[in-house]
């Protein structure tokens, strides 16, 4: 098929094909999304493909297929497993017949999350293997392998690229795509697939008899390997390989672990061939507990004795840092150079013209001194605009309103929740509030689509991934059905409808629903809405600094005045904000 | 070491990183030379900062170490001073011409440095200044900035001109090949003159 220059994600999925994956499912999560996101628009598609609801219904849909014989994917980001944990150490006992692959991407130093947490940890509790690539190129060539596996040893196995892995770029040299359309079957096997604990006990057993097999196999297999280059030696993993690579100075032994659990005897007899041992790995000190229970007296140099640290992303000279500070390294290279201090910083913002931010000013503008519990979406950077409390994981905001409510604390409580998060664990948060009667409002800012990660479909936009129109869920039926008798449906361009609705809300007990309904700015530009564009007459404009609170990115200060630049996309919200009308529309005096 | 040419190309979530980094893989392939790279994704494209690094050659990791890149690119004048420890010593800069002030600024009232005031703090370099964004509008469309500025830079990288063409042509949409070509052709006669 030839070389070309690809992203980490692109060639994975490129992967997936070369491997006749047969079933593809998961949730989007920077930095997982781009695999699903290209396998979704393969013209010649032989495999199925969905977006799930969240990362457990994806889990067991996938896990299923591969009960039926053939080769399932499931991707989703390091905190997605958290979600699919439930049946992730389940599905090690009862094993699979076709492969099933779950890539879980990890995200060092949280460019695009809530936390650092580490996949590895999660295969070492499951049982189960992990796959750990080093390069693009290891990760598209360690995919087929995984499948390989997978059905070898009857297990899930976890496929653990980082951000660096699955962001970046480099050339690729690709395999052929596998075209073939192949149906499961289920074979119905209680003692296998019904865990009651009578079967899961044997179960447990089995997989415990599989582990010694399955270190061996993956030493065999040469996901780890290492060559001897003199007394001393350096063990690292994952993208920290190959910043250990480009430094790795003359006469100092490399092992590069590529797949866990690790062999101890194999590891053992490489540690006590050296001196003195490093090991230089992202997040988690997984393999250097290994290596510390294999060294005995060898000294092992790490994050156990402080010399790496345990949180953030390695670079090429974090890893310098290390190895210069732990005597494997002469001379760093790179010697510290500080970027220049004080610049005004730019942070991702809401876009001109985002129906978060409409809806925001409302809610602050109505709940003045309230507690705005939030969510994970886009409208996490409503923290920007001070409407933004708690974010803790998806699905946490109606939660968290609730506990604050049940708790005492006698402020209003708004809660606000995308579509897609809402439609992913939400929706029990508020069947519960409702159960439990606690007073909260909740507003749910429905763009219909999962904009954050890249504009994926969810069942509240109307088409499946694969672009198949589906009948749209509702949202004000749902939630009416789950108990809720105020439920208002608001255009939060419409900043004066929206604080009429508020104040309706804040006037009842219980819990209200106010859904905000405004496509994404960006689906509507490519579906190419015009609303053409503002601008301020400055005549007018009395400089009084209402429109430029509002933060939105199209409106500048020139010569004192307000100025609406190029990014306008004519939401005309601003308009309504204006004290002295002195915002029009373009063309108009 | 490496032995890579490195490139960091900087900008504004939405200026058209992403496809400039694209182009000069692609002008690498053409080449039958290796390239890594990594960019960023995900929430911080949404305006914010972006960065790409490209290692002509690379080898190893994706990631350019500060104080170690060969030429930096960037779309906006605040952001070529935000990331210029990235540049090696003798290294190339090609900044655009314009510069963006974060909405920052307006709503908690920073203190910004101004145009002129950042051209010369940038003056210590090896300092190339297209007016990419006139460039780009003369060539048909205001999009192709990034075009025009891989093209000032062109001359600085170690890729033959006709491969970088090739490499816009493949890549960018087919209706605006035109665009694309004059406005790089625009952006390397400019980079002839720095």
């Amino acid at each position: 098929m030839g070389r070309k220059y690809l992203l980490g994600n692109e060639a994975i999925a490129h992967a997936c094909v070369e491997s006749g994956v047969d079933f593809v499912s998961g949730y989007p999560g920077t930095p997982s999304s781009e695999v699903i996101d290209v396998l979704r628009v393969q013209p010649d598609r032989s495999y199925y493909v969905e977006w799930s609801v969240n990362e457990k219904v994806a889990l067991e849909n996938a896990l299923a297929a591969a009960w039926c014989g053939i080769r399932s994917l499931c991707t989703m980001k390091h905190v997605g497993l958290n979600v699919a944990a439930d049946p992730l150490m389940t599905s090690a006992y009862t094993g699979v017949t076709g492969g099933l692959v779950i890539m879980s991407a990890d995200d060092p130093f949280a460019h695009s999350s809530q936390n650092e947490q580490d996949t590895r940890c999660y295969a070492h509790f499951a049982r189960i293997p992990c796959l750990d690539p080093a390069s693009i190129q290891e990760a598209h060539d360690m995919i087929p392998e995984a499948f390989r596996l997978s059905e070898e040893l009857g297990l899930p196995v976890l496929f653990r690229p980082t951000t660096r892995i699955c962001h970046s770029k480099g050339d690729v040299d690709l395999g052929e795509p596998v075209v073939r359309i192949r149906k499961g079957e289920f074979h119905k096997d209680p003692r296998q697939y019904v865990v009651i604990p009578a079967h899961t006990r044997v179960l447990h057993k089995k997989l415990n008899d599989k582990q010694a097999a399955m270190k061996k196999r993956l030493v065999e297999r040469g996901f780890n390997c290492y060559t001897i280059r003199g007394k001393i030696a350096i063990i690292s993993g994952g993208i920290g390989a190959t910043y250990v690579q480009e430094l790795l100075p003359e006469g100092v032994s490399f092992m590069k672990i590529g797949a866990y659990p690790i062999d101890e005897a194999w590891l053992g007899d490489f540690v006590k061939k050296h001196e003195k041992v490093l090991v230089i790995e992202e997040l988690a000190p997984e393999a250097e507990e290994a290596v510390r229970q294999a060294a005995g007296c060898i000294p092992v140099f790490g994050k156990k004795n402080g010399y790496a640290p345990y949180e953030g992303e390695l670079s090429p000279q974090v890893v310098a840092v290390i190895m210069e500070k732990a005597g494997f390294l002469p001379k760093n290279p790179f010697p510290q150079v500080d970027p220049i201090q004080n610049l005004p910083p730019r942070p991702p913002i809401l876009c001109a013209g985002c129906l978060h931010r409409s809806a925001f000013y409302a809610i602050k503008k109505v709940f003045r001194d309230a507690i705005y519990p939030s969510d994970i979406g886009c409208y996490t950077l409503g923290l920007q605009l001070g409407v933004v409390d708690t974010t803790i994981c998806m699905g946490a905001s109606i939660t968290v309103a609730s506990g604050i409510s049940h708790a005492g604390d006698p402020h209003d409580i708004v809660c606000t929740i995308g579509d897609s998060t809402f439609l992913h664990t939400g929706i029990q948060g508020l069947i519960n509030a409702v159960y439990n009667g606690a007073n909260i409002t909740v507003v749910i800012l429905d763009n219909r689509i999962t904009a954050m990660t890249g504009h994926q479909p969810n069942p509240n936009t109307g088409v499946t991934a694969c672009g198949v129109e589906s009948p749209p869920v509702s949202l004000d039926a749902l939630c009416r059905s789950c108990g809720v008798s105020f439920v208002e449906s608001v255009d939060p361009y419409d900043i004066t409808g929206m604080v009429n609705i508020l104040q309706e809300a804040k006037k009842r007990k219980g819990v209200k629903v106010i859904i905000a309904k405004q496509m994404c700015v960006i689906s509507a530009r490519r579906v190419g809405v015009k609303r053409g564009r503002y601008r301020v007459n400055t005549d007018i404009c009395t400089s009084c600094g209402t429109c430029i609170r509002f933060g939105c990115p199209a409106i500048e200060i020139e010569d004192e005045k307000a100025r609406i630049n190029e990014l306008c996309s004519g939401c005309a919200v601003c308009t309504e904000l204006c004290p002295v009308g002195a915002i029009v529309r373009e063309g108009k005096k | 070491m490496s032995g890579s040419f490195d490139i960091l190309i900087i900008g504004i979530g939405g200026q058209g990183t992403i496809l400039a980094s694209n182009i000069l893989g692609e002008a690498c392939l053409i080449e039958g030379r290796h390239v890594k790279g990594a960019e960023t994704h995900g929430m911080a494209q949404r305006g914010g900062s972006v960065e790409s690094h490209i290692r002509i050659d690379g080898q190893f990791g994706p990631l350019i170490p500060p104080g170690q890149a060969d030429l930096l690119i960037s779309f906006d004048l605040l952001e070529a001073i935000r990331y210029s420890h990235y540049l090696k010593k003798g290294g190339k800069m090609v900044v655009n011409k314009h510069l963006v002030l974060p909405t920052s600024v307006y709503t908690q009232n920073l203190v910004a440095p101004t145009e002129n005031e950042i051209i010369a703090a940038l003056k210590k370099y090896a300092l190339c200044l297209p007016d990419a964004d006139k460039m780009a509008e003369d060539a048909g469309s205001p999009l192709s900035q990034n075009v025009v500025m891989l093209g000032a830079a062109s001359k600085s990288m170690p890729l033959k001109p006709e491969s970088l063409l090739l490499a816009v042509k493949n890549l960018v949409p087919k209706k605006t090949v035109e665009i694309n070509v004059k406005a790089f052709e625009t952006g390397r006669e400019f980079g002839g003159t720095c």
